[in-house]
């Protein structure tokens, strides 16, 4: 396909572009100081552990480089002194749909959420700023015993279980974004499944940043006990702002003896957002982990999805779709730590490289010890638009001893012109015909995704794709 | 290097003691720039991706010394033991950096016009050809410090200059022996193969004592014409206790095509950095290697595929066996240059683990600027399967020598695309040997 028929790239940037008023009552101001964190603590109420804990991360943060040595050097253009931390519309959660303030319904429908989807949405949890604004767990959930709620909430009424696990799966010096949000992070969920409950419904959070140079520092932790299952989903869009607004999120999942845990994520920040998120489970014997993930938006995104398998025959998977448009770099991956016996993974990730957008793929399989039976398949592919698309891929696997298998697979390719004639001769315009390909390239992947997910992508590519030709 | 280089040459033959390696200087006039940039350079860091999974603590150059002489009943043994292939058109024996001897076997080779001379020679006789070839691509893998003490120490080598159209049919051979304790040599071999000229050259890597400790630093560089074929082959079997370092640089020209394979069989800690550079359309190169480790070894390969220009190929095969508790590193990446369109890049990697402790490291990869492309990656681990070793056991075949076959046969897949029978019974040999001695 000639590469200038292509060139002009004009993708409908203004979904995100909105935004209201932004009414604080709290606001700790720009920048990160010890003085920062005491507001912080101080302003949510917090108890004094808390306080000590995240004294103790700020001090690892500011010790620790910027990973700049194998990471994209834009890293640097991320000015952390011009970064507010802390933002509080002062709400309370609230419980039910009433409520809701209107302009954040506002919101839900810019977003392009229909109503009856929005009722059948079992527990919706939106983040407005730093606190979660809405929280309405489903009665049949909490009956079951399952707490469901902003982690702010949950480490205050629920210590017991949120000091076991809070910070366990990620420490706070695994790397300097996990320190950055372990000093500062609000909001989030906190999701206790009890011993063999099946939450039936997903549950499910959307995200919003609204305010420029606004830091989002969410902190996610689930547990799920001996044989529950829960299925957990994230969508975020922003407006877009002038100036950088960093996103770094820290999500602990743990998933205990025979549990399952599936974690969705459709990211579709604003353009000007750096997205560096930290996520890891931890799946006990016969447990098994899901990631899913979906990287449409930002301007930077680093995310390596990990499992560690620590018990016997424990499973983890990631699913992975990320598309980069003009200006983009999606930099995703997943990382598996086999840590036991007969413990299995499987990566798939596909990448849709346009206009000027980069994908790269990094990716970390460790098979350490003297373990038998344990399995990993890694495919990765990716696939490039324009001649001035980019497209990485860094895999790295580790792999000990005689009983194991490790096998992976990377390929780059482009649609083919052949494949866009016959869809063009059978009357679809290059555009349909190019959103086609598109569709059927990740089309096994958005299966995994629920239903309503699974539209809204195929949306959202369609829209990516709309005049990608010209 | 400088004339002086000769001079220094004989200069050796009446040192006492050689000077450690580490407080050396450089070994001639001319190579102090490289010196004071092997001394500036920090010594590599796990951090460095470039070193990722490296053992960077066993890298210490303190111990070794700058080459030993060699007496002369040395010289005597080590030339009955250079026991290359039947027919070849040429050979040369180097230890501890000195030239033992230069056989040509076909006298056509300079009726040809072809230049196979020390490097020592070839830099006062061809000085401009020199100049133009020789280090002239940087250490791009991670050992910029290891080159510059390559380059401050170089002594001899080989230089061959194939004349345009001109076509070797059997292959040239170079053995490079390390000879004593905890000496160094810095083998260097340069190739430059003009317009359509043909050859294939074969570079031998052996210690008299196979568990000596010492230092190899090797440098080769091919470069490639337009529609130039050349072969090259590096048998790799240092002592069990040295440390060695390889840089290689193949520089493919239009329609050229370059073939390399690395046998890695010795060496305590061995690193192989190798760069295609495909420069021109239609250009070519096939990057392979085999690797038997076993006891402690670390085996340590980095490769780079770059597609500068469109139209071209890359096609990289590397397999490695692993026992006892071995490791080995395999890390690649392929890229493709903007514009660069129509490449067709493939890079796979395959271990073979034969024991519980030994370690592969796999880390392929690809950066991609260019979307009319073909490329893929792939990396496989994995063990011999019990019903393979049944198979052959039912067949009234011991358990060991069962495993034996098998890994020859997983080995031989790459050895089998060099398409030279010769070389590929050679290397096959060299295989087996290493597996006699070790059981």
């Amino acid at each position: 396909m000639p590469t200038e028929e292509l060139a002009n790239i004009d993708i409908d940037r203004t979904r995100g572009d909105f935004r209201y008023d932004e009414k604080h009552a709290f606001d700790a101001g720009t920048g990160l100081t010890h003085d920062t964190i005491d507001y912080i603590v101080n302003v949510k109420g917090e108890p004094e552990w808390i306080r000590d804990w995240r004294h103790k991360a700020l001090d690892i943060f500011l010790s620790k480089p910027m990973p700049t040595h194998w990471a994209s050097k834009d890293l640097e253009n991320i000015i952390f002194q011009d970064i507010r931390y802390y933002l509080s519309g002062g709400q309370k959660p609230s419980r039910s749909w009433e409520d809701v303030p209107a302009d954040v319904k506002r919101t839900f429908e810019r977003l392009g959420i229909p109503e009856q989807e929005r009722k059948f949405l079992a527990g919706v949890e939106a983040q407005f700023d730093s606190e979660a604004v809405y929280s309405n767990i489903k009665k049949a959930v909490g009956e079951q015993g399952v707490i469901f709620m902003g982690s702010t909430e949950a480490l205050k009424e629920h210590p017991e279980i949120f000091r076991k696990w809070f910070g366990k799966v990620i420490p706070t010096g695994d790397n300097k974004f996990s320190a950055l949000n372990s000093a500062v992070f609000s909001g989030g969920s906190f999701i206790y499944v009890p011993p063999g409950v099946k939450v039936k419904h997903p549950l499910q959070a959307y995200f919003r940043i609204n305010a420029e140079n606004f830091g989002q520092f969410e902190r996610t932790l689930i547990i799920a006990d001996e044989g529950s299952e829960v299925m957990y989903m994230e969508g975020c869009t922003a407006p877009k702002f002038e100036t950088a607004t960093l996103h770094s999120a820290v999500v602990e999942l743990v998933a205990l003896k025979g549990a399952k845990i599936q974690y969705v994520t459709v990211q579709n920040w604003s353009a000007n957002v750096f997205n560096l998120v930290t996520k890891r489970a931890v799946a006990h014997e016969m447990a098994e982990v899901k990631w899913i993930d979906c990287n449409i938006g930002s301007r930077l995104t680093m995310k390596y999805p990990g499992v560690v398998l620590k018990g016997r025959k424990a499973r983890g998977e990631v699913i992975s779709i990320a598309l980069a448009s003009d200006g983009q770099h999606q930099d995703t991956g997943a990382k598996m730590i086999h840590a036991a016996d007969e413990t299995t993974s499987n990566v798939v990730s596909k990448s849709i490289s346009v206009g000027t957008g980069r994908a790269t793929y990094r990716g970390l399989v460790h098979v350490p010890k003297h373990l038998k039976g344990c399995k990993n398949n890694t495919e990765c592919d990716a696939l490039l638009i324009n001649s001035t698309a980019r497209t990485d891929t860094y895999p790295a696997i580790t792999v000990r001893g005689t009983g194991n298998a490790c096998q992976h697979e990377a390929s780059v390719s482009q649609i083919s012109a052949e494949q866009i004639f016959y869809m063009q001769q059978r009357g679809l315009t290059e555009a349909q015909a190019m959103s086609l390909s598109v569709n059927g390239f990740v089309n096994d992947l958005v299966r995994e995704f629920p239903m309503e997910y699974s539209v809204e992508l195929k949306r959202l590519i369609d829209l990516e794709m709309e005049g990608s030709v010209g | 290097m400088s004339t002086a280089l000769l001079e220094t040459e004989e200069m050796t033959e009446t040192t006492v003691a050689p000077a450690p390696l580490l407080s050396a200087g450089p070994s001639a006039p001319g190579q102090e720039a490289a010196w004071s940039t092997f001394t500036s350079t920090p010594m590599p860091v796990r951090t460095d991706e470039r070193w990722r999974f490296a053992n960077v603590k066993d890298l210490d150059l303190g111990t070794y010394t700058q080459p030993l002489p060699i007496d002369e009943a040395a010289r005597e043994e080590l030339l009955g033991r250079s026991r290359g292939m039947a027919g070849t058109a040429g050979r040369m024996v180097f230890a501890n950096d000195q030239l033992l001897a230069r056989e040509q076997f076909s006298d056509s080779l300079s009726q040809l016009g072809v230049v196979w001379l020390p490097l020592e020679q070839a830099m006062l006789e061809f000085p401009e050809l020199f100049q133009q070839y020789f280090m002239r691509e940087e250490a791009i893998l991670g050992g910029q410090k290891f080159a510059a003490l390559h380059a401050s120490q170089v002594r001899t080598g080989t230089f061959l200059h194939v004349p345009r159209g001109v076509e070797i049919d059997l292959p040239i051979e170079a053995f490079h022996w390390l000879h004593g304790r905890n000496g160094s040599c810095f083998p260097h071999t340069l190739i430059i193969a003009e317009e359509r000229a043909k050859v294939t050259f074969v570079d031998y890597y052996e210690s008299a004592d196979s568990e000596a400790p010492g230092l190899a630093c090797a440098v080769n560089d091919l470069w490639l014409g337009a529609g130039a074929q050349v072969t090259y082959v590096t048998a790799q079997n240092w002592s069990r206790e040295a440390l060695t370092f390889q840089i290689n640089a193949t520089i493919v020209g239009r329609d050229a095509h370059a073939k390399a394979l690395f046998a890695q069989l010795g060496g305590r800690h061995v690193r192989c950095e190798s760069v295609s550079h495909l420069r021109a359309p239609g250009g070519r190169s096939d990057m392979l290697a085999v690797t038997v480790a076993d006891r402690a070894q670390e085996i340590d390969a980095r490769t780079f595929q770059i597609h500068e220009a469109p139209h071209t190929a890359s096609d990289l095969l590397y397999k490695n066996s692993l026992d006892d508790t071995a490791r080995t590193i395999f890390s690649g990446l392929i890229r493709v240059d903007p514009g660069a369109h129509q490449t067709d890049a493939y890079q796979k990697v395959r271990n073979l683990l034969l024991s519980d402790e030994a370690e592969a490291n796999s880390a392929p990869g690809l950066e991609i600027e260019a979307n009319d492309v073909r490329c893929t990656h792939g990396a496989t681990s994995g063990q011999i399967e019990e019903e393979e070793l049944f198979y052959l056991m039912s067949r009234g075949i011991s358990k060991k020598a069962a495993q034996k076959l098998i890994v020859h046969g997983f080995l031989q897949e790459a050895i089998d695309r060099l398409g030279q029978p010769a070389i590929e019974e050679k290397l096959a040999e060299l295989v087996r040997a290493k597996f006699a001695i070790h059981g």
